[in-house]
C-alpha cells in the first residue's frame, strides 16, 4: 500500500532506533506523552517499545474519545434507545462501553433496543431517510478529526429539512485536554512530562498552529507525528533532540498530511454548526473548561439534547477503576489492581479497557506478556 | 388415471409451513429438490437414516458437526450451501480422517424464496460431488416468518481415521514448527464486502474449499504431524491460542511470513480490523516437528489448496502459554484471544 | 484516535463523492470536507470521508529524512 508500507520498514526502523539510542543522554529519563490513542495503539501493535532505549518512557494520554466519554453520557444514549424508542446510530467503538446498571449499548441492543452500528456519519442520515416513521439519533463522539463529518450531516439534514433526525453531540477538543494535563502537573501523583507526541489526524484538520501557544506557555516540545511506526520513531528522535537542546517548540513530522493552517474548509464547517461548551465532564479528567462542543441554536432541531431534554447525571467511576489516573498518565495499566483480573477486554470495568486504543486494552491485548518474568525465549524483554 | 401433482414452482414459489409439516408438500420438496440434486442411492431408498458397512481395518471413526448461519447467504466465491459442505468435511479432515458421508438438516423460514433454496442445494450438491462425499440423509423443518434468517443449515459428517494417526494439540512440543496452507482473511473480507453498511467492491473471494485431499497428502508425506486445525471464526489467532492453551506451550509467529493478500490487508486497514482474527474457510494450520517442516511445506505446496503455504513460526517454551508475534517492524506483540466480536472502529 | 488511511482517488462522482482505491479495494467516500480533489490525488480517509490531501513531495522528503537518519553514524550502528 503506497504511502503506508514505506513507513513500516523494519530495517529502517532498526537504524532509526540505533540513532535514537546514540542520541539519548544515558543518565537522563525522557518522559514522553503520546496524546493520541491511535499512537498508543500503533506503539503496542508494532511492539515499538522493544526498539526504544529503556530510558525513554512512553506515557499514554487521554486522546481516546471512547475512554474519556463519561458514564453518564453513555447512560443517556442507552436511555434514548430504550425509553425514547429511537433508532440509535453509533460508531462500533462505543458499543461495549460499560455504563450504569451493568448496561452497555450492545446489551441494550440484546434486550431489544434499536441500536445500530454505522461505519460513517452519513449512514445515520440514510437510516433517517429510510425510516421516516422513526426518530433517529446519531451518537456523535470523537476529537477534531471526526467532528467535521458530524457538521456535514447536520448541514445536510437541515438542507433536506429532515424531521426525524438529531445528533447527540459528544465531540471534544485536543488542545484543551493537553492544557488540562499540564495544569494537573501540580498533582502529587503526576508524572512530570518532558514532551508530547502530537496527534496525527486531528492535526490534519486543525493544523499545528493551535499547539504553538501551548509549547511556549508550558515550555514543552510538541512533535506532530504521523501514525505509522517509522513516523513515531522519527518523532521520538525529534523530541529527544529538542529536550537535549533545551528547546520547546512545535515541530511537524507529519508534513505529508499536516500544515500549519490545517483544513480550513472542514474548520469552517465545524464553526458553522458547533459552538464551545463552557465546560464538559471528561471521564478521568473531571470537568475541563472549554473542551467540548455543542450544537448551535440555529440547528437546535437537530440537537438531541434539546429535543429529548437529556439531563446529564455525573456517575463516578467504579471504585477499583484507575482509568482516571491512567488517562492522565499518572499510572500505568499494570498499576491498576483490577487490570487483567476482574477487568479484561471481555468484561471491562472501565473505558480504558473497552476501546482497542485505550491504554489498558492496548497493553492487555498486545503487551501484557512483558510485565511477567522473562520467558526462556531470550528475545522477550521483561 | 395416474395422479397428477403440480411441480414445485422453483422460480417464484416460497417456502411455506406445509413444507415442514410431514405431509405431501414436504415429501414433494424433498423428492424434487434434495433427492434429485444430492442424487445418491441412500436418499433414493427414502429411509429416515442411511446404513452403511464399516470399512475393514478401519482404525477409528470420526464424527463432526457444524451449523451454518452465515449472512449474507450468497457471497463472492461461495454461498451457505457449499460452505456447509466444506466446513464439516474439513472438521473431519482436521482430525486426520477421510470423510465418508454427510447429513444435512435445514431449518427454513416461511417465505424464503424457493429459487434461492434451489440455488443453495445445487451448490451443496456440486460441493459434495467434487469432494466425493455424498449427503446421505437429512431433515427439513420450517419455522414461521420472522423466526429464522432465511435458512440455517447444519451438516454432520462421519469419516475414518487410519490406524496410527492421532492428532491433537496436546502433542505439540516446544520447537515444533507452525505452517499455514495459504493466504489468510479472504473469507471474512469477502463476507464483509457484501454487508450493507460496509460497501466496498473488492476482488477478494471467499476461499471456501474442501481440504481433505490436502490433509491426506500431508499426512502421507509427514505422518509425524502433531495437529491440524482450520482457522474459521476468530481466525489464526483463535487457533494459536487454542493450541497454546491445550499444549502448555507458547507460540511465536513472524508477521512478515504470514501470507495475506494485499486486498485483504487494505480492507482491514480501511475498517480497523486485524487480519489475524478474520475467518477463513479453505485454509488450515499445521504443527509438525522441526525436522519435518520443509518436507511438509513441499507436500502442501504441491497441492492446489496449499499453493501459498508458508512456515510462519514455532511453538516455544512459555509457562504462560502466550501467543506472540514478531511484527514487521521488529518489535513484539501479543496475539490474544479475540474479545467479543471484531467490529470496525473509528479510533 | 483516528483511524485514517491514505488512498488514491480513481474517480470523481457527483455530489461531493469520489471513488478511492487501496490495493485493489475500492470504496465510495465523501469529499465534502476537502477542496480541489482531482483523480490521481491521494487523500486521507477517515470514517468514509476525506479529511485532507497527502502531499507527495513532503512524503518523499519524509522518506529521505528516514534514510538520512539511517545513514547517520548513530543509525549505522543499527545496520544488520
Amino acid at each position: 500500500m503506497k504511502y503506508i508500507d514505506e513507513y513500516r520498514d523494519g530495517a529502517l526502523a532498526r537504524r532509526v532506533a540505533a540513532a535514537i539510542a546514540a542520541e539519548v543522554e544515558p543518565r537522563r529519563d525522557y518522559r514522553l506523552m503520546e496524546f493520541c490513542g491511535g499512537h498508543t495503539h500503533a506503539i503496542s501493535r508494532y511492539g515499538l517499545l522493544d526498539l526504544l532505549p529503556p530510558n525513554i518512557r512512553m506515557i499514554h494520554g487521554p486522546g481516546c474519545p471512547v475512554c474519556v466519554l463519561p458514564i453518564g453520557r453513555v447512560d443517556s444514549a442507552i436511555e434514548l434507545a430504550r425509553e425514547q424508542g429511537v433508532i440509535l446510530c453509533t460508531y462500533a467503538d462505543t458499543l461495549r462501553v460499560p455504563a450504569s446498571d451493568g448496561l452497555s449499548l450492545i446489551k441494550a441492543k440484546a434486550q431489544g433496543a434499536d441500536v445500530r452500528m454505522v461505519y460513517s456519519a452519513d449512514d445515520a442520515l440514510r437510516i433517517a431517510q429510510d425510516n421516516p416513521g422513526c426518530e433517529v439519533v446519531f451518537f456523535a463522539i470523537g476529537f477534531e478529526t471526526t467532528t467535521p463529518m458530524t457538521a456535514a450531516i447536520i448541514k445536510q439534514a437541515a438542507a433536506l429539512d429532515l424531521p426525524n433526525f438529531s445528533v447527540f453531540c459528544n465531540h471534544v477538543l485536543t488542545p484543551a485536554a493537553m492544557v488540562h494535563i499540564m495544569e494537573s502537573e501540580g498533582d502529587p501523583d503526576a508524572v512530570a512530562l518532558d514532551g508530547f507526541v502530537g496527534p496525527a489526524h486531528v492535526s490534519t484538520v486543525i493544523g499545528y498552529g493551535p499547539y504553538e501557544g501551548f509549547a511556549v506557555h508550558y515550555r514543552k516540545p510538541v512533535v506532530i507525528s504521523g501514525f505509522e511506526p517509522l513516523d513515531v520513531m522519527q518523532s521520538v528522535l525529534m523530541l529527544v533532540r529538542q529536550i537535549n537542546a533545551g528547546r520547546a517548540v512545535v515541530e511537524n513530522q507529519f508534513t505529508r498530511a499536516v500544515t500549519r493552517e490545517g483544513n480550513r474548509r472542514a474548520q469552517f464547517m465545524v464553526a458553522e454548526v458547533f459552538e464551545l461548551r463552557a465546560a464538559f465532564d471528561w471521564r478521568g479528567l473531571g470537568e475541563v473548561p472549554q473542551s467540548a462542543l455543542q450544537i448551535k441554536p440555529e440547528f437546535a432541531t437537530f440537537d438531541a439534547e434539546k429535543r429529548y431534554g437529556i439531563a446529564y447525571r455525573q456517575v463516578p467511576d467504579p471504585k477499583a477503576c484507575e482509568c482516571a489516573a491512567i488517562l492522565r498518565g499518572h499510572k500505568h495499566p499494570a498499576d491498576c489492581k483490577v487490570f487483567g483480573t476482574v477487568c479484561t477486554p471481555d468484561h471491562p470495568i472501565g473505558a480504558c479497557m473497552v476501546s482497542s486504543e485505550g491504554a489498558c486494552a492496548a497493553h492487555y491485548t498486545y503487551g501484557r506478556f512483558k510485565v511477567l518474568p522473562a520467558t526462556e525465549d531470550a528475545g522477550v524483554k521483561a | 388415471m395416474t395422479s397428477y401433482s403440480r411441480p414445485i414452482d422453483f422460480k417464484h414459489g416460497q417456502v411455506d409451513l406445509t413444507h415442514g409439516s410431514g405431509g405431501r408438500a414436504m415429501a414433494q420438496l424433498i423428492h424434487e429438490l434434495f433427492v434429485r440434486h444430492f442424487d445418491n442411492d441412500y436418499l433414493r431408498t427414502q429411509n429416515d437414516g442411511a446404513c452403511f458397512p464399516l470399512p475393514a481395518g478401519a482404525g477409528r471413526m470420526v464424527m463432526a458437526t457444524d451449523s451454518h448461519v452465515v449472512s449474507p447467504l450468497f457471497f463472492p466465491g461461495g454461498d451457505i450451501g457449499c460452505l456447509s459442505v466444506h466446513g464439516t468435511v474439513n472438521d473431519v479432515a482436521m482430525a486426520g480422517g477421510k470423510p465418508l458421508y454427510l447429513a444435512a438438516s435445514f431449518i427454513l423460514e416461511e417465505g424464503f424464496p424457493l429459487a434461492d433454496l434451489k440455488r443453495i442445494v445445487i451448490s451443496m450438491a456440486a460441493a459434495a460431488k467434487e469432494a466425493g462425499v455424498p449427503i446421505v440423509t437429512g431433515d427439513t423443518k420450517v419455522v414461521e416468518r420472522g423466526k429464522g434468517d432465511g435458512v440455517f443449515i447444519t451438516t454432520t459428517g462421519v469419516g475414518i481415521v487410519p490406524p496410527g494417526i492421532e492428532l491433537g494439540p496436546d502433542r505439540i512440543r516446544p520447537g515444533d514448527v507452525i505452517l499455514v496452507s495459504g493466504t489468510l482473511g479472504d473469507h471474512g473480507v469477502a463476507i464483509m464486502s457484501q454487508r450493507e453498511n460496509l460497501s466496498f467492491e473488492t476482488v477478494i473471494e471467499s476461499d471456501t474449499a474442501a481440504l481433505h485431499t490436502l490433509t491426506a497428502a500431508m499426512l502421507d508425506a509427514v505422518p509425524t504431524i502433531r495437529t491440524l486445525r482450520d482457522p474459521t471464526r476468530g481466525g489464526l489467532a483463535a487457533v494459536l491460542n487454542e493450541f497454546a492453551s491445550a499444549s502448555g506451550c507458547g507460540m511465536l509467529v513472524h508477521e512478515k511470513t504470514i501470507p495475506i493478500r494485499p486486498g485483504v490487508t487494505a480492507a482491514c486497514e480501511l475498517l480497523g480490523l486485524d487480519p489475524l482474527y478474520v475467518a477463513n474457510e479453505g485454509k488450515l494450520v499445521a504443527i509438525c516437528p522441526a525436522e519435518d517442516a520443509e518436507r511438509l511445506l513441499a507436500a502442501m505446496r504441491a497441492h492446489p489448496h496449499g499453493a501459498n503455504a508458508a512456515i510462519i513460526g514455532a511453538a516455544i517454551e512459555d509457562a504462560n502459554g502466550f501467543v506472540q508475534m514478531e511484527t514487521v517492524f521488529g518489535g513484539r506483540r501479543m496475539v490474544d484471544w479475540l474479545t467479543g466480536e471484531q467490529l470496525p472502529r473509528i479510533c | 484516535m483516528c483511524l485514517a488511511i491514505p488512498a488514491r482517488v480513481t474517480e470523481l462522482l457527483g455530489a461531493d463523492r469520489a471513488r478511492i482505491e487501496l490495493s485493489g479495494v475500492q470504496k465510495e467516500i465523501s469529499i465534502a470536507l476537502v477542496d480541489d480533489v482531482a483523480v490521481g490525488d491521494y487523500v486521507i480517509v477517515h470514517v468514509g470521508y476525506a479529511i485532507g490531501k497527502l502531499d507527495p513531495e513532503e512524503a518523499a522528503q519524509t522518506l529521505a529524512i528516514f534514510a538520512a537518519i539511517a545513514a547517520s553514524p548513530g543509525g549505522l550502528t543499527g545496520a544488520e
